[in-house]
């Protein structure tokens, strides 16, 4: 059988298991054939993506090997970036991973934060803090601030507004997390909402 | 966008003026480039002479903040030239309305009628047209309102229609045609030389090559990004380029167009989203107390008379009945008043809320991947004012200066409250959903990965946070908890919240048997249906596979390309309705024959029309139940009540754009008496501590650099592009280096009132010293993509220096503009 890597894409649209051999750099035809067992993409699963930078909207391949990032690179299928990306888009793996200069093994990038931290009034460090209790301090924290601010009438005419309250950032975020975060925000009566575009 | 990234590929003449594409958008420079391979040529005004200017035919300088005077000389050259497109500005242009008697512009003054000196504002009477009569709204059964009888539908009164008086000689010298030639009368080649600091010869070579794409055959295209925007007059900076653009006949053109590069990934999907003050999703009003205190007022006063807009209460109910669901009904005006009015006591944009979180008047501060202690204009007041918060929440993927802020070199921790929360966001990849880029192509990212450790999607952060704060009300009251209460928030599928349910609420449905729609025109008023964002109909609408992106058009792969115009219909989807370049009825002439026929959009071929793209106006009506073909028109621009391109227009600060000085200039305004725009907004704050040209004498604008984005939040995190673009540094132009006796390399304090920097100096030829007024003007330039919070790369925050003001429309600092002085440090 043969098909396009493109086909292959569109057929599946989702990840698909890349056990067959072909470029990655090129839209070449997928056939089966000897496997180079040191291929840096063997037994990867791909799927397509979106650069996170400028609004090039730049196409790109993932791919991932038991449910790790092994690969990032320009979808030749695209058409707006035709499998290129620039400087940024090409380093896109390092927000997740690094190779540590010592061991030259791949490592989580030591920058990311991954677990939930509070800052404690005065303190001059973080502290670690689980996901339940940070989403109950929170809860707790933006429901009095809520209830000592909010406005039910203005002028006479019904406003339901929480003052002391304000939002701001999305453009990084998937159109639907930024549904979600503009429907919790002025559902707590947020008028002070802004994001990237004021900038 | 009012193209997309491909069409660049179409065009004949390029204009990069305030961006420096090849850098800051790389991709866009493959397309133009393909169009410049085949003989197009590429103009880039610039205060820096950049990387884009190093690949174009013709570079210009220009003194930053001087656009406006820089197109009403254009406005004035392709007018006396006759460059005009002469059929296109008649038909497709307001040109030949009647303006009225009222309207002036005093030049001594820099005033134009209307001003009302106790509200600080215009007043628009004088600024609107001559009006033959009007015709009142049709609400009977085959009129446009038709609809507004339905059961269901609440009860408000459509506006009548009024018909503008005209003069299509363009003769009359009351004529918008006329006026806007009188007005730009003073913008001649040596007052904008002298003003811009650009040569005659070349202010002449680039207004007559940009000129010559107003031959009907010729499509010429602008590229702008923040440097038009970041100005106290940006929006009527990007006017300015629109009015040239209908001079010449370009918008509506493959390869026309104005065409914005916007920075972030889904800036255009933020926007869309109405992550904004004044704006609901889909670039409706947000209800205020002052304006539209109850719905019926919404609907009075924001239903269009004529064009698209006469539907937009369907939009708006519609919107309602997502947000609200089965609690949204006819007799509770459907959740209306649950939603938070806008007060008129405070501005609550981006820079205001510094201001009110310094008077401890907002007191929590949620941040979505957004970085203002490092990003926002002035930033060292808006740290300070951080410092006064009871919390913050920032959702982000690293430490950023915000989250950070109480770490700030300038602050003490020990002497600040503020408890901060940094909860850990999900990368791009590791997470599925849709974004927007410039050229409005929804895309689909598919979770290629789990989120490393505990970090969490955003929208699923949001999740957990608002079933808490809804147990929270429900177990115990709390200030009105109805609005709360009475939200409908029913996003998961298999017990988990997930993008896929709301993609479908952001698509819109039929209400019973959920049922997707394919097109905003099957919205309807009566809470039928709900749409949470009328824009987006159609791009995840496949009933049969509603839980499978790659099945919807948001997931589309196809690569054909009908027309040849690189429009790539079947790849992706782009709002409107999958319409790849707006206002495309200008692209054929009254007839509907196209301007040029290699470069067809929509062509009318005498009983149909046959399109590459989808038409951008009313192409074919349901008559005795049939779709039947709309004969042309000159309707080519059917979302303004009008129905026609503006030359000039009753917005909000200036009906036509004119000329002003930056809020710190080394200048004096040659081109009228006022020295700033009467509407800047925050002028008059005490923290925006402005600076004299005496103390400051140095022009200073600020950019961005390939390997680094934005706040550096991301980029500063990965090794490769630190290596790649290690430091911060200021270029400085060879003859100020020589003044100062500032060496490459030096170390140097770069200061104005609102803050002080150190930086390593670039001593370059990319700058100027310009001749303005007849004064030489340094202008150096800052990249601002540092700060303190990173493993890898650190650096001053550049953004402690530029002023908090802004424009009073788009209320966006004026980062690109301002004064400091330098000194070795």
């Amino acid at each position: 059988m043969e098909t396009t890597r493109r086909g292959f894409l569109q057929v599946s649209g989702l990840a698909v298991f890349a056990g067959l051999t072909y470029s990655l750099s090129t839209q070449t035809k997928a056939f089966a054939s000897e496997v180079d067992p040191d291929w840096k993409l063997i037994r990867t699963e791909e799927s397509t993506s979106v650069c996170c930078y400028c609004s090039g909207g730049c196409g790109l391949v993932i791919s991932v090997r038991d449910g790790e990032l092994i690969n990032i690179e320009g979808d030749s299928d695209h058409p707006i970036n035709e499998g290129g990306l620039c400087s940024k888009g090409a380093s896109l793996f390092q927000l997740r991973n690094v190779i540590d200069p010592e061991t030259r093994e791949v490592i989580p990038n030591p920058n990311r934060v991954t677990r939930p931290l509070v800052r404690r009034a005065g303190a001059s460090d973080w502290e670690e803090l689980s996901w339940d209790d940070a989403i109950e301090e929170i809860a707790r924290r933006v429901k009095d601030t809520r209830d000592a601010t909010f406005v039910e009438k203005d002028k006479g005419v019904i406003a339901n507004r929480c003052d002391g309250i304000a939002s701001l950032g999305g453009a990084q975020l998937h159109s639907e997390d930024q549904y979600g975060v503009v429907k919790t925000m002025r559902g707590l009566g947020l008028v002070a909402i802004d994001n990237q575009a004021r900038v | 966008m009012t193209g997309h990234y491909c069409d660049l590929s179409n065009s004949d003449v390029f204009l990069t003026i305030g961006s420096n594409n090849v850098e800051c958008h790389p991709v866009s420079a493959k397309w133009v480039q393909k169009a410049h391979d085949k003989g197009a040529t590429w103009i880039v005004v610039d205060p820096r002479f950049t990387r884009t200017a190093a690949c174009a035919d013709i570079y210009s300088p220009i003194r930053a903040g001087t656009d406006i005077a820089f197109f009403g000389g254009m406005a004035k050259y392709i007018l006396d030239n006759d460059l005009w497109q002469k059929e296109y500005v008649r038909n497709y242009t307001n040109a030949a309305y009647l303006l009225d008697p009222g309207f002036d512009f005093d030049v001594k003054t820099g005033m134009f009628s209307g001003w009302n000196e106790q509200t600080k504002s215009y007043e628009f009477s004088t600024w609107g047209y001559q009006v033959d009569e009007t015709i009142p709204a049709d609400a009977s059964p085959t009129g446009a309102f038709a609809w507004t009888t339905e059961d269901g539908v609440p009860e408000f009164t459509p506006p009548g229609n009024k018909v503008p008086k005209k003069d299509m000689s363009l003769e009359d010298p009351q004529c918008i045609f006329q006026i806007f030639k009188k007005h730009y009368e003073r913008y001649d080649l040596d007052t904008v030389s002298a003003v811009c600091g650009i040569s005659v010869e070349t202010l002449e070579l680039v207004y007559k090559t940009f000129g010559s794409t107003g031959a009907p055959d010729k499509a010429g295209t602008i590229m702008y990004a923040l440097g038009q925007t970041q100005h106290h007059y940006g929006v009527q900076n990007t006017r300015a380029m629109g009015v040239i653009q209908l001079l010449l006949g370009n918008i509506g053109l493959a390869g026309g167009g104005l065409n914005a590069l916007r920075g972030e990934p889904n800036v255009q999907g933020s926007t869309d989203m109405g992550l904004l003050v004044h704006n609901t999703p889909g670039y409706l009003a947000w209800p205020t107390v002052a304006k539209y205190p109850n719905l019926r007022t919404w609907l009075d006063l924001e239903t269009s008379s004529g064009g698209f807009y006469t539907n937009k209460p369907k939009l708006f109910i519609s919107q309602l009945k997502e947000w609200f669901g089965s609690n949204a009904t006819l007799q509770n005006d459907y959740g209306y008043d649950w939603l938070p009015k806008l007060g008129s006591d405070n501005d609550v944009t981006t820079m205001s809320t510094f201001e009110l979180m310094n008077t401890g008047f907002i007191k929590g501060y949620f941040l979505w991947g957004q970085n203002p202690a490092q990003s926002t204009a002035n930033t060292k007041f808006a740290r300070e004012a951080m410092s006064k918060l009871d919390w913050m929440v920032a959702i982000d993927i690293v430490e950023t200066e915000t989250a950070s802020f109480w770490r700030a070199p300038d602050l003490d921790p020990a002497t600040i409250d503020t408890e901060v929360f940094l909860l850990p966001a999900a990368l791009p990849f590791e997470k599925a959903g849709t974004v927007v880029n410039s050229g409005r192509w929804l895309q689909w990212r598919y979770k290629a990965v789990e989120p490393f450790d505990q970090a969490k999607p955003d929208l699923e952060i949001c999740d957990l946070l608002w079933k808490e704060i809804v147990k929270l009300y429900k177990d115990e009251g709390g200030a009105n908890p109805e609005p709360i209460l009475n939200i409908k928030w029913d996003y998961d599928i298999d017990g988990k919240i997930d993008p896929r349910a709301v993609a479908q609420a952001l698509n819109g449905y039929v209400i019973e048997g959920k049922k997707l729609l394919t097109t905003f025109g099957d919205l309807k008023a009566d809470g039928s249906t709900a749409s949470a964002m009328w824009i987006y109909a159609g791009f995840y609408a496949n009933n049969d596979a509603p839980l499978d992106p790659s099945e919807q058009k948001v997931g589309a792969r196809g690569r054909e390309d009908k027309g040849g115009l690189a429009l790539f219909q079947q790849w992706s989807w782009a709002w409107p309705l999958n319409r790849r370049v707006l206002y495309n009825r200008a692209s054929a002439d009254v007839d509907g024959k196209p301007w040029d026929s290699s470069r067809s959009l929509v062509n009318w071929t005498g009983d149909a029309w046959d399109n590459n793209d989808v038409a951008d106006f009313v192409a074919s009506r349901v008559v005795d139940g049939a779709p039947t073909p709309v004969a042309p028109n000159n309707n080519a621009f059917f979302m303004n009540w009008d129905q026609i391109g503006r030359l000039m227009i009753h917005s909000l600060d200036m009906p036509v754009p004119e000329h002003y000085e930056p809020f710190e200039s080394p200048t004096d305004n040659a081109l009228n008496g006022r020295e700033n725009s009467p509407m800047i907004r925050f002028a008059d704050k005490e923290s925006v501590k402005k600076g004299t040209r005496e103390e400051y004498p140095i022009a200073v604008t600020t950019y961005s650099v390939v390997e680094h984005w934005q706040s550096g939040s991301q980029t500063r995190h990965c090794p490769a592009l630190v290596e790649a673009m290690p430091h911060q540094f200021v270029e400085v132009p060879e003859k100020l280096a020589e003044e100062r006796g500032i060496k490459n390399g030096d170390l140097c304090r770069v200061f104005n009132n609102r803050g002080s920097i150190h930086v390593h100096a670039f001593v370059t030829p990319r700058l100027h010293t310009l001749l303005i007024n007849g004064k030489e003007v340094h202008q150096i330039g800052l990249p601002h993509h540092w700060g303190w919070a990173s493993m890898y790369s650190t650096g001053d925050v550049v953004n402690d220096l530029a002023p908090n003001v802004g424009d009073p429309g788009s209320y966006i600092p004026e980062y690109k503009a301002f004064l400091v002085d330098i000194e070795k440090a």
